[in-house]
């Protein structure tokens, strides 16, 4: 039995015409006959994700009711190890749970496995994890993007209907691009961060992969909501995220950047994304061309915000209380020992480039300056939307690139992110649907931006277009 | 933006990371080119700009003075490397 | 050369909440190792403070009783240094926009009263307790401490003696303690203090070099440690030597300082705002509720006792010196009783029975209303003060009021003439060599004869009607 939409399982669960047992199954199934290939998963949990799908068969209301899922290893799952696909975690077992696994146990999910990513989600290819390389499930030579690549990965190849991932400046989207997913980071403070190991904490958000918009939305409607365990989650409603998708564009105004800089565009991502901009004119939506002017400073302004809040949220890996330890005379001689052989040299790359902007008499030319900066940026979006609902981009300007392409260059890794940056910055929500294929078969991600705290507009956008588009995503490789 | 070895080794020592010569050789020059693509900053005119800590201005998110149950002990010190079954060890502080 | 000595202080004070500032682990002192402890307050990956507010109350009543400006809009940094007994790699602090900033307390010295600037009043969390092997070897950590909620209060360096730094200590002392923000206890570290001295020649604007002292664990030794600093500071500066900027250490066995660090660390705490928080904003409603909450301060008191109570400089500062004692004090008063025999009784038997005891003011078994009790029973004359301290001591035993102690015990004294006359008339025909010896001028002798009354009395005649009795009848 094929792994199929959440929405399909949900609804053939409540037709009682499958139990749990089966999904369950079926994705342990999935995971073992292509895991070997694509390796997404650092952890499965067969045991725990059956006896979990058998405590399930009576009480069939919840909204994930029986539906299998995977996280990405930086959220913690109370016994079961949790590593952010570091060495300095590698056995580490958490003694709590996140606030996301917790509303997922109560939506009635089960959780077969933990998936491979970027160590501390730093990087944009899961080429960083201590552990593994993920591959792309349409093209085993090409990474699946990252930082959560793993999650992307699994729910391309069909081990899961779901996953969750997380987004400091594109680590959701722009995998979901390079896999042919969809992939939502929500507005920040949506969605709750407590148990999510954090990487820079103003810029993080968890968010859904799937393989339909209309799944990224029950998922939304499981995972979101304040929680008083996370000061920065917003005190805001959750919207009925389902109830209002829908395939009519009429009077839906899409915004079209005109400023962006877009040399390192890919052709088959420009005349993807101006296809996709057609069919939702043609639909009948409005485009209007908007400005970002300082946009052009969005990722200079990341790599600097980033590495600080990381320099510090990485300082508490010290080998004293959890994790790797090694051996040391003196406790100097042990933290240096242990942070240096336990952090992999992108963290260590920015715990130094984060350290050095808020050292003494540089944090005012650096940090601050990219505080400003981010206000900045915030206010473009505010005025952009003044005139559109959603912002239409490319999530990234090429499809996926092959394995070591760009890893001893990390300032062309960082670029890669310059279309998802932006709304990390200003803390808006971001969905990448599927938009075409490359000539060489590699899916291309169209990116939607909406106003904060709207997911509703923007997922109902995204639906609509997938709706429109007219094709397929066709099955990646690993499946035929 | 030159960033220096001595640098390089001065920031990871407060980072307490340890650095090989090889490490400092490799990582002066990336760090360089990395802070001066973040020079571009230094253009703009940003005097008048409030910082942006967080992207939504958020107040007082305050809880209540209640006690919560804390971890057994076995629990809490389950993931250290070292204990005495009561506290956590580590290897001697040197005072300077 | 003349020196004048320069001293600013730093102090720690932990606040009285229930849970810690960041989580719900509570915060009692003397708990087992590790036992007051979560994910949050060890700094496992993924966890978020939220904080306490009550802390803020507490942090906001501290600097609104120090006089401070309050900064109804800041934040929280963090300051970043490694620290086995500090779990997240870095301390949530305030750094550049404190709670409170630009107050002062008075404190009197030598009969004069003087201002003491404060810089600022910010929150924090408070970190574990290291301890270090005694050979060496290695060091144990207990995070039962770690975010505990401190507030650090920062002096203007307007202190200009060893003794003025004990006063003000005793000062803030009791305003933690009047605004039930602190007990302040130093020796379970509720209360920590770290100095700067500097000397510089009379009449010298700048300030000269300081050092800074550590590990003071009594306000005698923080008093004994700058006097020890006075004295090592002018002895370099008289002999024409400069004093070296460090961190030293009172040694209490040798009543020295000690230079704790040959190679002096820059401190590079990169401090920037806790993304993990969100600001604090304390509008006007909070602000006057909390002004209007705080208690009579110490020295406000005191000044009122000297002046509405009429009682002696040296009783007010006794009676002020503890809230608990200024209320018994004041709970006596109330029931009626003159303020100085209030006065007497708390500062002589109250505080001395406590003392002794080990008790505190609010564990003594006799209540301000049983005091007050049976110090009207002697003002009335129906005991003599002699019985009075027999009966406070019996009252204090047995937690009885006076009244009931004076009848079991049959102290009620005699005091109506009618029932002495016989008594002092039959005193007076049996001793006639004595009312002789009186008239003649001994009045020794009138006292056997009042002895002969008690005598018969067995005691309770009231001896000054006796006395008026007698007088009466052999005057000539």
């Amino acid at each position: 039995m094929p792994i199929h939409t959440v929405k399909e399982i949900v609804e053939s669960l409540k037709r009682r015409e499958t139990t749990p047992v089966d999904w369950t199954s079926a994705s342990l199934k999935e995971i073992s006959q292509h895991d070997s290939k694509v390796q997404a998963f650092l952890h499965v949990d067969e045991e725990g994700a059956m006896n979990r799908a058998k405590s399930l068969s009576e009480n069939g209301n919840a909204s994930l009711f029986g539906v299998p899922y995977a996280l990405k290893d930086n959220l913690c799952t109370e016994g079961i190890r949790t590593t952010a696909a570091s060495r300095i975690l590698e056995n580490y077992i958490p003694p709590y749970s996140a606030t996301v696994v917790k509303k997922l146990e109560a939506a009635g999910g089960v959780l077969v496995g933990k998936t491979n990513m970027d160590e501390f989600a730093m990087g944009s290819s899961t080429e960083n994890s201590a552990f593994q390389k993920t591959k792309n499930p349409y093209d085993l030579n090409c990474v699946p993007g990252g930082s959560s690549g793993g999650s992307a990965a699994a729910v391309a190849a069909g081990m899961v209907p779901f996953a969750l991932g997380s987004d400091t400046g594109g680590s959701i989207r722009q995998p979901a691009a390079f896999c042919g997913v969809v992939g939502l980071k929500p507005t920040y403070g949506r969605v709750s961060r407590f148990g999510l190991i954090a990487f820079a904490s103003s810029l993080d958000q968890i968010g859904p992969f799937t393989r339909t918009v209309e799944d990224a939305a029950y998922v939304m409607q499981a995972i979101s909501g304040h929680d008083p365990l996370d000061s920065t989650s917003a005190p805001v409603d959750v919207d009925d995220f389902i109830s209002g998708l829908s395939a009519d564009v009429k009077g839906l105004k899409i915004g079209v950047v005109t400023d962006i800089d877009s040399e390192g565009l890919h052709p088959d991502v420009r005349a993807a994304v101006d296809k996709a901009v057609e069919t939702l004119r043609s639909a009948g939506a409005e485009v209007v061309e908007v400005q970002l002017p300082h946009s052009q400073y969005a990722v200079a302004t990341y790599y600097l915000i980033a590495p600080a809040e990381a320099s510090s949220n990485l300082a508490r890996y010290d080998g004293v209380r959890y994790g790797k330890r090694a051996v040391g005379e003196t406790l100097l001689e042990m933290y240096e020992r242990t942070r240096s052989e336990g952090f992999g040299m992108e963290v260590k790359r920015r715990i130094m480039i984060g350290t050095y902007a808020l050292s003494s008499g540089y944090y005012d030319a650096f940090y601050l300056r990219a505080q400003k900066m981010r206000t900045l940026i915030r206010q473009d979006y505010e005025a952009a939307f003044e005139q559109c609902d959603v912002i239409v981009t490319p999530t990234a300007p090429t499809p996926a690139f092959r394995f070591g392409e760009k890893v001893d260059n990390p300032l062309q890794m960082y670029l890669n992110d310059m279309y998802t940056i932006p709304a990390n910055l200003a803390g808006l929500p971001g969905i990448s649907v599927p938009c075409g294929v490359s000539a060489d078969g590699l899916p291309i991600g169209l990116q939607m931006v909406g106003r904060a705290f709207d997911e509703r507009t923007l997922l109902r956008a995204a639906y609509a277009y997938e709706q429109l588009r007219g094709f397929a995503m066709p099955a990646p490789k690993v499946e035929g | 933006m030159k960033i220096t070895e001595d640098t390089i080794r001065h920031v990871a020592k407060l980072a307490r990371l340890a650095v090989s010569d090889e490490d400092v050789a490799k990582l002066a020059p990336q760090l360089s080119d990395i802070m001066d693509y973040n020079e571009q900053l230094q253009s703009v005119a940003l005097d008048d700009v409030p910082p942006t800590s967080h992207p939504f201005e958020l107040y007082n998110a305050l809880r209540e003075d209640e006690p919560r149950p804390s971890l057994p002990r076995e629990k809490a010190l389950a993931n250290a490397p070292d204990t005495d079954g009561e506290q956590v060890r580590v290897p001697a502080v040197l005072e300077g | 050369m003349a020196f004048e000595t320069v001293i600013g202080l730093e102090v720690h004070v932990e606040l009285k909440t229930k849970s810690k500032i960041f989580c719900g682990c509570q915060t009692d002192f003397g708990a087992p190792p590790n036992t007051n402890v979560c994910p949050i307050c060890l700094g496992h990956p993924g966890t978020l403070p939220v904080l306490n507010k009550e802390a803020v109350e507490l942090a906001l009543r501290a600097a609104t009783a120090l006089n401070c400006k309050i900064n109804q809009d800041c934040k929280f940094d963090r300051k970043n240094y490694f620290y086995p007994d500090l779990p997240k790699g870095y301390q949530i602090s305030q750094y550049d926009q404190p709670i409170g900033e630009h107050g002062y307390i008075e404190i009197d010295v030598n009969g004069e009263r003087k201002r003491i600037g404060i810089v600022r009043v910010h929150l924090e969390e408070d970190a574990g307790k290291s301890m270090h092997a005694a050979d060496g070897s290695h060091t144990l950590v207990d995070y039962n401490r770690t975010g505990v909620p401190l507030i650090e209060i920062v002096s203007e360096p307007d202190i200009r003696s060893p003794e003025e730094a004990r006063l003000y200590l005793e000062g803030i002392k009791s305003i933690m303690q009047y605004c039930g923000i602190s007990d302040c206890r130093m020796e379970e570290g509720s209360l920590r203090c770290d100095a700067n001295i500097s000397l510089r020649p009379v009449g010298q604007q700048e300030f000269g070099q300081k050092a800074e002292l550590k590990n003071m664990n009594s306000f005698r030794n923080v008093q004994k440690g700058l006097e020890y600093e006075v004295q090592r500071q002018a002895e370099i500066l008289s002999s024409g030597g400069t004093v070296v900027q460090e961190t030293r250490r009172f040694d209490e066995a040798t009543q020295t300082t000690v230079s704790m660090r040959s190679k002096e660390e820059a401190h590079d705490y990169r401090y920037f705002p806790e993304p993990d928080l969100v600001r604090l904003r304390v509008d006007d409603e909070w602000l006057d509720r909390v002004r209007a909450s705080l208690p009579e301060l110490p020295l406000e008191k005191r000044d009122r006792y000297m002046k509405e109570l009429q009682l002696p400089v040296y009783d007010a500062g006794v009676l002020t010196s503890d809230i608990d004692i200024a209320n018994y004090f004041e709970a006596v008063v109330e029931a009626g009783v003159d303020p100085k025999s209030a006065s007497n009784w708390v500062m002589s038997d109250v505080l001395g029975y406590v003392n002794a005891e080990g008790l505190t003011i609010q564990q003594f078994p006799v209540k301000a209303e049983q005091l007050a009790g049976l110090i009207q029973e002697i003002a009335s004359g129906k005991i003599s003060i002699k019985q009075g301290r027999e009966v406070f001591k019996i009252m204090c035993e047995t937690g009885k009021d006076a009244t009931v102690v004076i009848r079991e015990k049959g102290f009620e004294q005699i005091s109506d003439e009618g029932a002495l006359v016989a008594i002092v008339e039959e005193a007076i025909a049996k001793n006639p060599k004595s009312v002789e010896d009186y008239r003649a001028g001994k009045e020794k002798a009138l006292g056997a004869l009042v002895g002969q009354v008690m005598k018969a009395t067995k005691g309770k005649a009231n001896p000054a009607v006796v006395n008026k009795m007698i007088l009466e009848r052999i005057r000539g």
